[in-house]
């Protein structure tokens, strides 16, 4: 009986092996040899093959009350073409259109209702993509090219802007890192990798760059408090457009600020985008605040692409980021202005249109302006270049100064209005 | 030849425990050795008719005989599920491999297989980074899963997925973003669908623990009790009493639960659940508000009779997904007299509520059952069923709600008992929790409580009921007696029946030692 028993344990475990080496060539198994999970190329996104099981009809969103960018352009054709989709990482056009499902948005203020969730994305969704792209950047086509400028000497002017009305100077932009996926879809490691990587490249800046990281995590309250007065400091992002696209997680794993000693230079790591560079000071000395921004931001490109991490650009897109409003250069260059007289001028938005402007209050997005105080900043991103976008803020503040000047001595300003540019 | 197969599979039934198979994986077997290759996508009316699914299987050690009679039961033959699709007509896809495996036995085969989890998962998540890296930060977090995740149970769990995609990832992540308070312990995760509660279980079993008193859902099973007949003394003084009202959840078995299910599932639910509740009669006859379609006037009415239900705010379901594609396939359905109110969509596929002004608990839970047993009746009729397992009981998306997922409770004016520093022990000692009047998470106004019942998971509907009853008619003698100006000390507390195996609830030994005596403290 004993003999007998020990045979059919021998047995069962003989043929588990069998079982085992078949689930293992059929891929149920993950490869021994090296250890772990299998290497695979493309993920496997069950949720996705499983939603595949319903038809179009039965998962087409609800968009009868939706003003965005991406409810204008989304129809069941493209929908049922892409659905079936997903990028190498396992990003789908559910994942891409969420937040505009979740936000209707304003009958006034046209959101883009979308996100890429890494660098594939603007290829594989190019159908639904690329006319939300062309809504949102003026008409922008497939087929065109964005040219990168970031020759700070190519910028005219820019040092004269009265300092009596222009408060600061600020320039911004974001840069994502080849090889990871973006804020909407990155899992925690490879956020803490873009973390690590990002203090090793900044921690090599000499000069006027030498600085210090402050990770969101560890900082002590006094390091906050001065964060916080240098108005550096960024907090869990409320906004529902933004934590509706998951870009929220794990809030503050990973998260952080670097800035130069001299408080000028400024790194926002995983906020909304995976680097969010910075360059700004008191006065109008725009040329300045440029010419710092394209120095710094050569650095770290370089140290990036030495780690064989280089940032995320193509010929066609320029640089890739999170939202689609901010393709191309993902410049925002813009003065803190005081045009108490001008602002209540009846002409205003059309002069900011012609001027190729925007208006936004002192708090940045969606506030209201304080006193009369301006931000002034452009409002292209995709198809001009960083120098000739800094350009026209430059050129468009010192026209508004010049008006304001008029209208506080009482004379008319109909004269100066521009053409559009 | 065949006296040595029989010999293999006796041996497997009495010797080779730890291959227990789980029973239902056994009827896929006979259905697969008979020949069944792969199946084509299922439409909606096929995936309906779910077989006894993996979770009814008890996941202790039965007895030998009841598998050797599982084995060769009469389950029906119904149209396979997606589970059997997903991992099984795979593996057998190609004649040669169903050749070669059913010689070793199919049941053999099975036992194998789920050996490694009791339920089938999806294919494995692709990682870049190892678990090590992906482990959260849960240093400043105080919530149950925060507890209980070890980096060795999040490396085991991490790759793995239920058959609809659902990850550990997902369902910690409203955990993960909500550190929690000091004082007040969430659960910290959620289930996407009915198995999650298998396939995470290593994680998801400890927190039952912890969430429901010591309840083991390995070793126990909950007992599910909806005869309203059983619950005396329950109707109360009107005088103290202002509404009674009696609320749980249910969820659709085959669909996703909210945090994980798309739109089209969702649409389902509306569908199923409205269906059913269009066939009600008599005193539960109603109708049907969608949020999509709602008229300001039925909104405005909705409003004022504190029926309407709005996009869920608290970080806590909105990390977890529950928010999304608001207020698609939402809505609101309530009898003509408005006594009997079912929520469609909001935190779970649907939330039944049955309430009154006035003290007659035994009312409010008759018509609960009632309504409940009716619904369940015709959504079976259609050819669906609520997930309920032996184990867990009534399975919800968040862990706190499960068992009966029920919450019974009063609006009670306490205003001299609301000031007595004695009253939280009390409640502690009765098993009731207060809130205030508009719900959790809000203070009382004006002496005026929420009374309800602490526990979900062990005891029974009637048992809950029970408790709140005895409860509330023992805070309204105290209250008596403290406006007579006597003191509550020599009032009779009821004997608060707690199921044995239980725990005893605080840490404190003082209260442990309290609980059976008379005198509450």
């Amino acid at each position: 009986m004993e003999r007998r028993e020990n045979r059919m344990r021998r047995f069962l475990l003989f043929s588990r092996g069998l079982i085992d080496e078949a689930l293992q060539q059929i891929g149920e198994l993950p490869d021994k040899k090296y250890g772990g999970v299998g290497i695979a190329t493309m993920t496997k996104n069950c949720h996705n093959d499983y939603k595949m099981k319903f038809s179009v009809d039965e998962e087409f969103p609800d968009l009868s009350l939706h003003n965005n960018h991406m409810a204008k352009v989304l129809t069941k054709e493209i929908y049922g073409k892409l659905r079936g989709k997903s990028t190498p990482s396992g990003f789908t056009v559910d994942d891409v259109i969420q937040t505009g499902v979740d936000n209707p948005g304003h009958p006034f203020i046209m959101t883009v209702g979308c996100v890429a969730g890494d660098e594939e994305s603007y290829e594989v969704f190019k159908d639904l993509l690329d006319p939300i792209i062309s809504d949102r950047h003026g008409g922008y086509k497939p087929t065109d090219k964005h040219k990168t400028d970031l020759n700070f000497e190519n910028l005219k002017g820019g040092d004269d802007l009265d300092p009596n009305y222009v408060l600061s100077s600020r320039v911004r932009t974001g840069r994502s890192i080849k090889g990871f996926t973006l804020p909407p879809h990155n899992s925690r490691g490879e956020r803490r990798g873009i973390e690590k990587l990002s203090i090793e490249a900044l921690a090599s800046l000499d000069g006027e760059f030498k600085g210090k990281y402050y990770p969101l995590n560890g900082m002590t309250e006094a390091e906050q408090d001065l964060l916080i007065k240098d108005h550096f400091l960024f907090d869990k992002p409320v906004s529902p457009l933004l934590t509706c696209a998951g870009m929220a997680r794990d809030w503050p794993d990973g998260r952080g600020i670097w800035h130069n000693n001299n408080k000028t230079f400024l790194v926002w790591v995983n906020e909304e985008d995976h680097l969010r560079v910075i360059s700004m000071q008191l006065g109008g000395n725009m040329k300045e605040v440029f010419k710092r921004f394209c120095t710094g931001l050569q650095k770290i490109e370089e140290i990036f692409k030495k780690h064989n991490h280089g940032f995320m650009w193509n010929e066609h897109l320029g640089y890739i980021l999170t939202c689609p409003s901010n393709l191309g250069t993902g410049l925002r260059g813009g003065v803190h202005v005081k045009l108490p007289k001008l602002s209540t001028h009846a002409k205003f938005e059309e002069i900011l249109t012609r001027l190729r402007l925007q208006k936004r209050g002192t708090g940045g997005v969606d506030t209201a302006s304080v006193g009369g105080v301006f931000d002034i900043s452009n409002a292209d991103r995709l198809g001009s270049s960083e120098v000739a976008q800094v350009q026209l803020v430059v050129d468009g503040v010192k026209l508004m100064v010049e008006m304001e000047k008029k209208l506080e001595k009482g004379e008319s300003i109909d004269g100066m209005i521009p053409a559009q540019k | 030849m065949n006296r040595s197969l029989i010999e293999i599979v006796l041996v497997f039934y009495f010797e080779a425990k730890p291959f227990l198979p789980v029973t239902s994986c056994v009827s896929p077997c006979v259905l697969t050795s008979l020949g069944f290759n792969g199946s084509p996508p299922l439409s909606f009316q096929q995936r309906r008719f779910t077989p006894p699914s993996t979770c009814h299987s008890p996941p202790c050690d039965t007895g030998n005989k009841t598998l050797f009679l599982y084995f060769f039961s009469t389950t029906p033959l119904r149209t396979p599920t997606r589970k059997m699709a997903s991992s099984f007509s795979r593996m057998l896809s190609s004649k040669q491999r169903i050749g070669v495996l059913s010689f070793v036995g199919g049941s053999l085969t099975a036992g194998m297989l789920f050996q490694r989890e009791r339920v089938s998962g999806g294919a494995p998540v692709r990682r870049s980074y190892p678990a090590s890296a992906e482990y959260p930060d849960l240093r400043k977090h105080n919530n149950c899963m925060a507890s209980h995740l070890t980096p060795a149970i999040y490396a085991k769990l991490c790759d793995k997925a239920t058959p609809n995609g659902y990850t550990l990832d997902l369902a910690i992540q409203t955990g993960v973003d909500n550190p929690g308070h000091p004082f007040i312990k969430t659960v910290g995760m959620v289930a996407g669908d009915e198995e999650s509660y298998e396939v995470f279980g290593d994680l998801l079993d400890p927190v039952i623990k912890e969430r429901h008193n010591g309840y083991d859902p390995r070793t126990m099973k909950h007992p599910t009790d909806l005869d309203a007949s059983k619950i005396h003394s329950a109707n109360f003084d009107p005088r103290y009493v202002l509404s009674s009202r009696v609320r749980t959840g249910r969820s659709i078995r085959g669909l996703s639960l909210p945090p994980a299910c798309t739109r089209a599932e969702r649409r389902e639910v509306e569908r199923v659940v409205v269906d059913a509740l269009a066939g009600l009669k008599d005193d539960l006859q109603g109708k049907y508000y969608s949020l999509t379609q709602m008229t300001d006037q039925e909104q405005q009415q909705l409003i004022d009779d504190h029926f309407l239900f709005d996009k869920p705010v608290s970080p806590l379901l909105t990390c977890a997904g529950m928010a999304r594609d608001w207020p698609d396939a939402r809505g609101i359905w309530h009898n003509n007299e408005k006594t009997f109110l079912v929520w469609v969509n909001e935190e779970d596929h649907t939330r039944v509520i049955s309430m009154e002004k006035g003290g007659n608990m035994k009312r409010v839970f008759e018509r609960f059952c009632k309504g409940l047993k009716e619904v369940e009746h015709l959504i079976q009729e259609k050819g669906w069923e609520f997930m309920w397992n032996e184990r867990l009981g009534y399975i919800l998306t968040c862990p706190s709600n499960l068992g009966t997922g029920l919450r019974a409770g009063v609006h009670v004016k306490l205003p001299l008992l609301s000031k007595d520093p004695r009253l939280n022990k009390i409640l502690d000692n009765l098993r009731l929790q207060k809130r205030g009047t508009g719900g959790v998470d809000t203070a009382a106004v004006g002496g005026i409580f929420d009374i309800s019942n602490l526990d979900r998971l062990g005891l029974s509907e009637v048992h809950l009921v029970q408790t709140v009853v005895d409860g509330v008619n023992y805070l309204i003698e105290c209250e008596k007696r403290l406006e007579k100006g006597q003191d509550i000390k020599h009032s009779s507390a009821p004997r608060t029946q707690l199921d044995p195996r239980l725990e005893p609830l605080p840490a404190c030994p003082i209260l442990r030692l309290a609980l059976p005596l008379i005198p509450v403290w």
